[in-house]
């Protein structure tokens, strides 16, 4: 059951797969909804403020609503849980989108930011926070634009809402962490705080208060529950993973972009939605730090975390990459690994030396230029990696290296024996790069 | 009762003591970081090492953690 299919699927960004989808996206134009536009679309902010503390994360948790930010956590149980702890408390509205591959984050914030401002504020009346702080990447400064301009038009509109702060966080992939969010908003750097006897954020975060930190998207959701209630929320998506959700697709694809869809719809036909060329094998599932799959074992199972957890793929944040026929998927993967290396905090040995070792492995390997060690090595170290870190970056590396190993087994060979891969063959190979990888920006700038 | 060890992957700055004084318990990968074998409880033959280990670490980095069956 993936939900209502009526209408026609537009092929502008934004647009909803299906008309039924169109819940974060209804009403989306080329730029920001004013406040009034967003108050016609979905009525005014209800307000809750006379209820019980707890009373919207019950209907969280009714929904079934669960992070969209890639880890997929229960919306209303973290509710709950910084509800519960005393004293005031802190919302955090993660809008960093570290994940090159997705964009439906920054797409949201500069598309319908009081959509997210409704959600983040209602969280905090919940959570009894007086204070949000919107967190965004220091390379978009027309999206700090965008939500300071909303927040300006609400106080101007006389809304009583906790105060919204609205910050510029240094971009790097690491800092749209939870805790290095927390840490950046203490005074600290960007870069993730684990470690033992550390407390997570929602008993100690934000100047030593509850905080709870959420994805945009997900407060978006969060600002429609109160508004149409969970039965509402449960009517799109699968039972066990109900509602829509935003996902970025690109690469081989004639209208990449950001949809919305309901959860669960099968990634092969998300795919089609958006054009995907019919030559296409492989699709990359969850962004450069999800996991390689060929397209005919994936294509009809659903785009959810459940249904795609036993084949060992995640949406993460809604990423699907279709892989162009002509690409070299290791020399793609061998790049992305490069970023991913030098993305580490630096924080803790495996990774920051683990990571580029791989990623040079990877390197050799996509050019040739092995040697009879080489896939020895790589998967030996790829064993040796994960759950040695502060946070999970070292892991998503090698799940991604692990897969590219798996789906492009046949150019794993060719390559080990110095041939041309298919890629290659075709005329295409490791020279057309497909993915992009970010530049690397103010590698210094942490604070 | 039985111990086991712990490691701060950020305090942890790959001296190697650890595995120099508790090799039963800990081995270094190729960069010179511990690598704590996940089956390892440190019974209280073990428990005097473990201890000059956890003490031995220049960055505080690891630590033993008491394990009650009990509770």
């Amino acid at each position: 059951m993936t939900g209502r299919h009526a209408g026609h699927p537009g092929g502008a960004e934004g647009t909803p797969y299906a008309a039924g989808a169109a819940r974060l996206t209804a009403g989306w134009r080329t730029g920001p909804a004013s406040l009034r536009e967003h108050q016609d679309v979905h009525g005014p902010l209800p307000h809750h403020g006379h209820r019980r503390p707890g009373f919207l994360a019950e209907a969280v948790v009714q929904a079934g609503l669960t992070g969209r930010g890639g880890a997929g956590f229960p919306t209303g149980t973290k509710l709950h849980a910084v509800a519960g702890r005393r004293g005031p408390a802190v919302v955090v509205a993660n809008g960093m989108e570290s994940e090159p591959a997705s964009q439906k984050d920054h797409t949201l914030l500069a598309r319908a930011p009081h959509l997210v401002l409704d959600g983040a504020t209602l969280a905090a009346e919940s959570v009894r926070a007086d204070v949000v702080h919107v967190c965004l990447p220091r390379t978009r400064p027309d999206l700090a634009d965008h939500v300071r301009r909303a927040v300006a038009e609400r106080e101007r509109s006389g809304i009583c809402e906790a105060a919204v702060k609205v910050h510029e966080v240094p971009h790097h992939y690491v800092s749209s962490e939870e805790t290095s969010l927390v840490r950046w908003l203490n005074g600290g750097e960007a870069r993730p705080s684990g470690g033992l006897g550390g407390s997570r954020p929602f008993e100690r975060g934000v100047r030593r208060r509850p905080t709870l930190v959420d994805n945009v998207e997900t407060l978006a959701h969060v600002a429609l529950i109160a508004r149409y209630g969970p039965a509402w929320f449960r009517d799109a998506g699968l039972a066990d993973a109900p509602g829509t959700m935003l996902v970025t697709v690109s690469g081989a694809v004639s209208r990449p972009g950001v949809c919305e869809i309901p959860v669960g719809t099968p990634v092969g036909e998300v795919l089609a939605h958006r054009g995907a060329r019919p030559d296409v094998t492989t699709v990359l599932i969850g962004g450069y730090f999800g996991t390689w799959h060929e397209l005919r074992a994936v294509a009809a199972l659903p785009l959810s975390a459940g249904r795609l957890r036993p084949v060992g793929a995640s949406p993460g944040a809604g990423v699907l990459v279709a892989l162009p026929e002509a690409a070299c998927g290791l020399a793609e993967t061998a790049r992305i690994l490069g970023y991913l290396a030098g993305q580490s905090a630096g924080q803790c040995g495996p990774c920051a030396l683990g990571l580029p070792s791989v990623a040079e492995d990877f390197a050799q390997l996509a050019d040739g230029r092995t040697d009879a060690g080489l896939l020895g090595r790589l998967h030996r170290r790829l064993g040796t990696l994960t759950g040695r870190g502060a946070c999970r970056h070292p892991d998503g590396a090698v799940r991604l290296a692990a897969s590219a190993l798996t789906a492009f087994a046949e150019d794993v060979q060719a390559h080990a024996r110095h041939q041309p891969c298919t890629a290659a063959a075709r005329g295409g190979g490791p020279q057309g790069h497909s993915l992009p990888v970010p530049r690397p920006w103010a590698e210094g700038e942490w604070q | 009762m039985t111990h086991r060890l712990q490691l701060d992957p950020i305090a942890c700055d790959g001296h190697g003591l650890c595995a120099d004084l508790l090799p039963e318990a800990v081995d270094l990968d190729e960069w010179g970081f511990p690598l704590l074998r996940a089956d390892t409880v440190i019974g209280p033959g073990l428990l005097p090492h473990a201890r000059r280990a956890v003490s031995a670490c220049p960055t505080l980095a690891l630590r033993l953690r008491r394990e009650d069956p009990g509770r």
